[in-house]
């Protein structure tokens, strides 16, 4: 840094050249501050989506950089909530980034005291196995299904992944399926 | 009532705000003055579980002061048809309908009739000795006998002694101010002013509205709560009008989705019901039996089929019956209770848990844990742990030595979802609205979405049965399940689920408009026929953003609304008989005279060229036969219900019955509680002593559920958030200063709830917005419980639902938890094996 | 000082906080926290009411007041925040600069310059600053938490990155029922004004604006109030007071000491050369 600059972010002369004598203003801003920017501008892309909690379903606006959610907050645009959001919502970039977030497959033997770490394809073939062998297990030829299984949730879920979820239990007999509608 | 709208729906309040500041006067009557009370014009605090004994009030304060919109009343309500003559009404038997079978513990609704109809149903289903039932025959179809959509006797006069107007006079004469004042515990004068100002804020300049929540749901008779709501609504005309209505707020963000497309036993797609255990013999039987002669229900068979070619596709036929054979079928109830029951009994060994907490959210929520414990098998999928993974090492039980971790069978996969930022998708909220959410991010590690996961799992399975010839392998062999996928982890396509959804013509491949175009043939396809048109032209409509500015005030251009984008329903009613507004305040939907069509601000819930004047021919079927002045196009007589002849399990008209677990006896009738309301008295899910029944006295409390602003639920989603723990750390009860000072309770400390079912602990928060309230005479104490706690997260806590019982509403098998009984006593509850040591203890000296 | 930005200054902008509307939700609080990155602040049931935040502080910039009262029967919810005050103690006595008005009017902490001196703290009428003390690590924290965080002065900036970008602050943007208003202050004087005629005519009880008068102790407040009681009642000083107000007339009596002092020395200097 050249002398004359060095001078010139001086305190003492920044508050005489700057019209604040008191260098309670201008003169006292940081070059942090003076270059301070949303961080919601820096995002690489923005992305509508509703709400994950209630019903009302109110607009989000969720804003990425570099795969990673780094905010989001209410979208305007919506004629439900008019970019507004209420502590769930506002919170819900801490819900997908919860510190008690599972990222992993955790598997519990019969008898087992403790979680066991499963590969999600090996847990995948096995929950196959466990569906087929207690439907086969416990078919009922006369009313075309199983008792033996049940399958709870669908509330918090998409209508896409609640069509799979009825059209699949109906294809294998699975009457038993029921979700947060009933609590 | 029956909702804490500003706790619950906050962002959805700002339009009650709005209102207020206009002038709206916001009634709120609630057992707790809560944050939606503070922001009312009014509070009225009534005994949780007394809801119809209030509005029962309101109906007859409208009838007897003559304050009913006539012309409304006449032409759209059916008012004036007349009811079989043997119906008998609660008042003479004392508390029960006629067709009361003592054996059955079951109504035969014979005699709730319209006088002049058939016996039941289209097709003569009893002789065949079935019947559509609960939630099935809810649709107001099924309406036998109906000669073009009309009652066959009427008086429009509304004079004869059995017309429904008359009945409902005589039904509600006792529900005096008095009376409700006494039920209730609130004043005559704050009831009064109620009556008053509901009436006075309806008619054709006015409207009123409702709005409930589980407030009402969560009782053993709770569907007739909103019933009575609805009578009042009818009576008042406020349906289908813009500003009235009855608006359910619901609790999670695609709950109403997973009821339309649901995830529930008894219904398939759009409402239509799974096949019931009962022989229908040919199919056509069945066909007949779910199909009314007129209303849009005529077209149960086009809805049917176009779901099994969505399903089956090509391997559906005319000539296999679209695989109905194959189907598998519902008993009377399979819903989540019994299902937990069956565990219990060892008769359930897999469980799928897929966004769902039953081990915390569920009444009686020990029971569930304990379920669990009995399983072979278990899949929970979830962001975090939930109790409901835990329970085997972390719960109560465990605590307490009931369960032993080394001595639980169950097998756990525990597999991590994605958020609604990772997926595509589309929720469906409280208003019908299906609004899609775009990806943000990919699904981190194992993290996956529930399409991926069903859509594979039936995959994998698809593959493993190819070559089977089990009989019982042929439905699931013959499910259409192509579905393209994208991205490294072989995510399937949300928006072609959704074109399935939203059906198609099968030959050309064209995206259907409407549910108007299918067809019983087999030449469309379409998963959910009321979502039918949400992908037409191709386009996902759904994901339409525009904004609201850009638009009048219903917006039609943001999201889509079931059924083909009505933002009302029923919204004929919003025009006079002749098709006029009925005021120009209050205009929304018209007959536009010279282009002879309905018109207005919405999409009409109308044939958009039936004359208001239209008078059905007397072979008309279907929407055809309902005449042009009759709103209600779904109910075969295009009329709405004030009195229904068919389709609830526990009476045509809503009476005031005891919550299952009351400390009081039903001052109307020696019938305490709703005689039709499941119970399932087991060692696991006791009941308390109730009324004036010995041992009542120990569990002398009303206690009543709900939630906070701050925490979601069961608490997967909010006790896991730092920013949410820390406005609500943890655990309490709201006790008033009275109660405090009888059971001796100190603010800030520690007490012990208990029911037969459990003990769980709290902190104290006593406070004048509980307060005591005096029925039939004695002053009673009630307890809020907020359930959010379990035994996991960053704040822990004893979970509400541990108290409560499993008892049920029959229509709807819903769970009683906003009124139910408790004792209470100060300090922290015993730990380990003295818990249900206690429990036992209290329970042993009520006997 | 808005005169040093020169062609730079802005609007002086504010908030508004009606608590007439305020339905207690704690939006704000969340929306505050999420924005900037504000660590939780312990998990401690309090029992006041459902107030679980207690005050404002280093590590809650807005606080959700609760007040329950019995007669009549009310529940009175009130969003606080820093008072941006016109003649703020704080910036006065900042010894290093890092408080600083910005060209908005609002009074910001530069995190790159505070010290942690914590001259400020005692500074404001209010309590509002704050040196920032890290919450229990256990259950985890969040991960925005780094060491150097810690001892500094942390308090509502009005947001002002989002204000640079055009924004306006995370807490009025998330309101459900926009109690909390954000604009310039001489529009949000103007319908505050409106508001309590409106609910004066509604015969409100106790309806008042509370920081809105210019001519008080503070100049008037940045962030002004609609409350339903005494300020009291929300645990508001009824007359703030800014602590520097005697620092004018204390300096023009240093001034003419230390005048005295160098006059004296000149004189000796002088004295003895003679």
């Amino acid at each position: 840094m050249k002398l004359g600059e060095a001078l010139a972010r001086w305190p003492v002369v920044r508050q005489l050249r700057e019209g604040d004598p008191l260098g309670l203003g201008r003169a006292a801003q940081s070059e942090r501050s003076r270059a301070l920017e949303p961080r919601s501008d820096e995002a690489d892309h923005v992305v509508q989506s509703i709400c994950p909690y209630c019903a009302v379903g109110c607009g989000q606006l969720v804003h990425v950089k570099d795969g990673e959610v780094t905010h989001i907050e209410g979208d305007p645009a919506s004629p439900i909530s008019r970019g507004r959001l209420c502590p769930k919502g506002q919170a819900s970039k801490s819900y997908v980034q919860s510190p008690l977030r599972e990222y992993k497959v955790k598997y519990r033997r019969p008898y087992g005291t403790r979680w066991e770490e499963l590969p999600l394809d090996d847990a995948m073939g096995m929950i196959v196995q466990r569906i087929l062998d207690t439907r086969t297990a416990s078919w009922d030829d006369e009313l075309n299904r199983t008792m033996a299984i049940g399958n709870l949730g669908g509330a918090t879920l998409d209508n896409e992944e609640n069509y799979l979820i009825k059209k699949l239990c109906v294809g294998l007999g699975i009457v038993q399926v029921e979700n947060q509608a009933r609590i | 009532m029956g909702s804490n709208m500003a706790e619950n729906h906050p962002v959805g309040f700002q339009w009650v705000m709005e209102a207020r500041e206009r002038g709206a006067r916001v009634f709120h009557i609630d057992p707790r003055f809560t944050r939606t009370s503070a922001m009312s014009t009014d509070w009225i605090g009534i005994r949780a579980g007394s809801d119809i004994a209030f509005l029962g009030g309101v109906v007859n304060y409208i009838l007897e002061n003559e304050r009913y919109f006539e012309e409304y009343v006449k032409h759209f309500t059916n008012a004036p048809a007349i009811i079989h003559e043997d119906f008998v009404d609660t008042e003479d038997l004392d508390g029960l309908f006629s067709g009361w079978d003592p054996e059955k513990g079951k109504y035969d609704p014979t005699s709730w009739q319209y006088a002049g109809m058939e016996a039941h149903g289209a097709a003569g289903q009893r002789e065949q000795g079935f019947e559509t039932r609960g939630e099935q025959s809810g649709h107001g179809g099924h309406g036998g006998g109906l000669q073009h959509g009309e009652p066959p006797e009427e008086d429009l006069e509304l004079k004869h002694p059995r017309c429904v107007f008359q009945l409902l006079k005589k039904h509600y004469a006792r529900y005096t101010p008095e009376l409700v004042a006494d039920t209730c515990g609130c004043s005559v004068d704050d009831f009064l002013e109620y009556c008053s100002a509901i009436c006075d804020n309806s008619g054709r300049e006015r409207t009123g509205a409702f709005v409930y929540s589980v407030g009402w749901t969560q009782h053993t008779v709770g569907v007739q709560y909103i019933r009575t709501a609805a009578i009042v609504q009818q009576l008042l005309g406020n349906m289908g009008r813009p500003g009235g209505g009855i608006m359910a707020l619901r609790g999670h963000a695609s709950i109403q989705g997973s009821t339309d497309i649901p995830t529930l036993f008894n219904i398939l797609p759009g409402y239509l019901p799974m096949p019931h255990t009962e022989t229908y013999g040919d199919f056509q039987n069945f066909i007949d039996a779910n199909t009314s002669p007129t209303g849009w229900w005529g077209h149960f068979d086009a809805y049917w089929v176009s779901l099994m070619k969505a399903y089956f596709g090509e391997n559906a036929t005319e000539g296999n019956d679209w695989l109905f054979h194959e189907l598998p079928r519902v008993d009377d109830d399979n819903s989540v209770y019994w299902t937990t029951l069956q565990m219990l009994d060892g008769n359930v060994k897999g469980y799928i848990i897929a966004g769902e907490n039953p081990a915390v959210g569920n009444s009686n929520s020990k029971a569930h844990r304990l379920a669990l414990a009995k399983l072979d098998w278990l899949v929970v999928r979830d962001v975090v742990e939930i109790e409901s993974a835990a329970f085997w090492y972390d719960s109560p039980e465990i605590e307490s030595g009931e369960l032993r971790t080394e001595e639980i069978p169950t097998e756990i996969f525990f597999l991590p979802a994605a958020t609604h930022t990772e997926k595509d998708g589309s929720f469906t909220n409280t208003q019908r609205l299906l609004q899609w959410h775009w990806q943000a991010t990919e699904p981190k590690s194992d993290c996956r979405s529930e399409l991926w996961f069903y859509f594979h799992l039936g995959r994998m399975i698809k593959q493993k049965l190819a070559g089977s010839e089990a009989p019982r392998d042929k439905l699931i062999k013959a499910l259409r399940w192509e579905y393209p996928t994208h991205s490294a982890i072989q995510e399937p396509d949300a928006e072609a689920v959704l074109q399935e959804v939203s059906g198609r013509e099968i030959e050309s491949g064209t995206f259907l408009d409407g549910y108007p175009k299918l067809k019983a043939d087999g030449s469309t396809l379409c998963g959910c026929w009321i979502y039918c048109g949400c992908f037409k032209d191709g386009v996902n409509q759904t994901a339409r953003k525009e904004p609201y500015w850009e638009q009048g005030y219903v917006a039609p251009e943001w999201a889509w609304a079931w059924p083909a984008n009505r933002r009302l329903l029923y919204n004929r009613a919003s025009a006079d008989p002749d098709g006029k507004p009925w005021s120009e305040r209050k205009k929304y939907v018209w007959w536009d005279e010279e282009q002879k069509k309905w018109t207005g601000l919405d999409v009409p819930d109308f044939e958009e060229d039936k004359e208001p004047g239209y008078v059905p021919p007397d072979d008309a079927k279907a929407e055809k036969a309902i005449a042009g002045d009759h709103p209600f196009i779904m109910q075969a007589d295009g009329r709405s219900w004030l009195f229904v002849p068919q389709g609830l399990e526990d009476g045509p008209l809503p009476t005031h019955y005891e919550p299952h677990e009351s400390p009081f006896d039903n001052s109307l009738y020696s019938q305490r509680a709703n005689p039709r309301r499941q119970q399932f008295e087991r060692p696991e899910n006791p009941y308390n002593p109730v009324g004036s029944e010995p041992g009542s006295e120990l569990y002398p409390y009303v206690a009543t559920t709900y939630r906070l602003t701050e925490h979601h639920t069961a608490g997967g989603m909010s006790r896991t958030v730092p920013y949410l723990s820390e406005l609500q750390p943890e655990m309490f009860c709201e006790v008033s200063p009275e109660l405090a000072k009888e059971a001796g309770l100190e603010h800030g400390g520690w007490a012990t709830i208990y029911s037969s079912r459990s003990a769980i602990e709290a902190r104290v928060l006593v406070t004048d917005r509980i307060p005591p309230i005096e029925v039939q005479g004695r002053k009673t104490h009630q307890i809020g419980l907020p359930y959010h706690w379990g035994s996991r997260g960053l704040t822990t806590g004893g979970a509400a639902n541990d108290l409560s019982s499993i008892a049920l509403d029959p229509n709807v098998h819903i769970q009683e938890v906003k009124a139910f009984s408790v004792g209470i006593r100060p300090g922290r509850r015993p730990r380990g094996a003295a818990l249900p040591r206690f429990v036992e203890e209290m329970r042993s000296r009520a006997r | 000082m808005l005169d040093s930005y020169g062609p730079e200054a802005k609007e002086r902008m504010g908030f508004f906080t009606d608590t007439s509307v305020c339905i207690g939700c704690k939006a704000c609080e969340v929306a505050c926290k999420e924005w900037n990155l504000v660590p939780e602040d312990g998990l401690v049931w309090t029992g006041e009411s459902y107030d679980n935040t207690s005050e404002l502080g280093a590590n809650t910039w807005r606080h959700v007041a609760f007040i329950e009262q019995s007669d009549p029967l009310r529940w009175l919810m009130s969003s606080d925040v820093c008072k941006h005050c016109t003649h703020a103690g704080c910036l006065d006595v900042c010894p290093t600069g890092s408080l600083f008005r910005t060209e908005y009017g609002t009074v910001v902490v530069q995190q790159d310059i505070c010290n942690g001196c914590g001259y400020c703290v005692p500074a404001c009428p209010f309590g509002v600053l704050d040196k920032r003390h890290l919450p229990r690590q256990d259950p985890p924290a969040l991960p925005v938490l780094t060491k150097e965080e810690d001892g500094r002065v942390w308090k509502c900036t009005l947001c002002y990155d989002r204000l640079k970008g055009g924004h306006e602050p995370a807490c009025a943007k998330a309101c459900p029922t926009d109690s909390i208003q954000f604009g310039p202050l001489d529009e949000l004087r103007e319908r505050a004004d409106k508001r309590l005629e409106k609910l004066q005519a509604e015969n409100w009880n106790g309806a008042r604006l509370y920081g809105r008068d210019p001519g008080d102790g503070v100049g008037g407040f940045g962030a002004f109030f609609l409350l339903l009681d005494e300020p009291e009642v929300y645990g508001l000083p009824p007359d703030p007071v800014v602590t520097t107000r005697d620092l004018p007339s204390m300096y023009r009596s240093a001034a003419i000491a230390a005048g005295a002092v160098v006059a004296g020395v000149l004189a000796a200097f002088v004295g003895g050369s003679t």
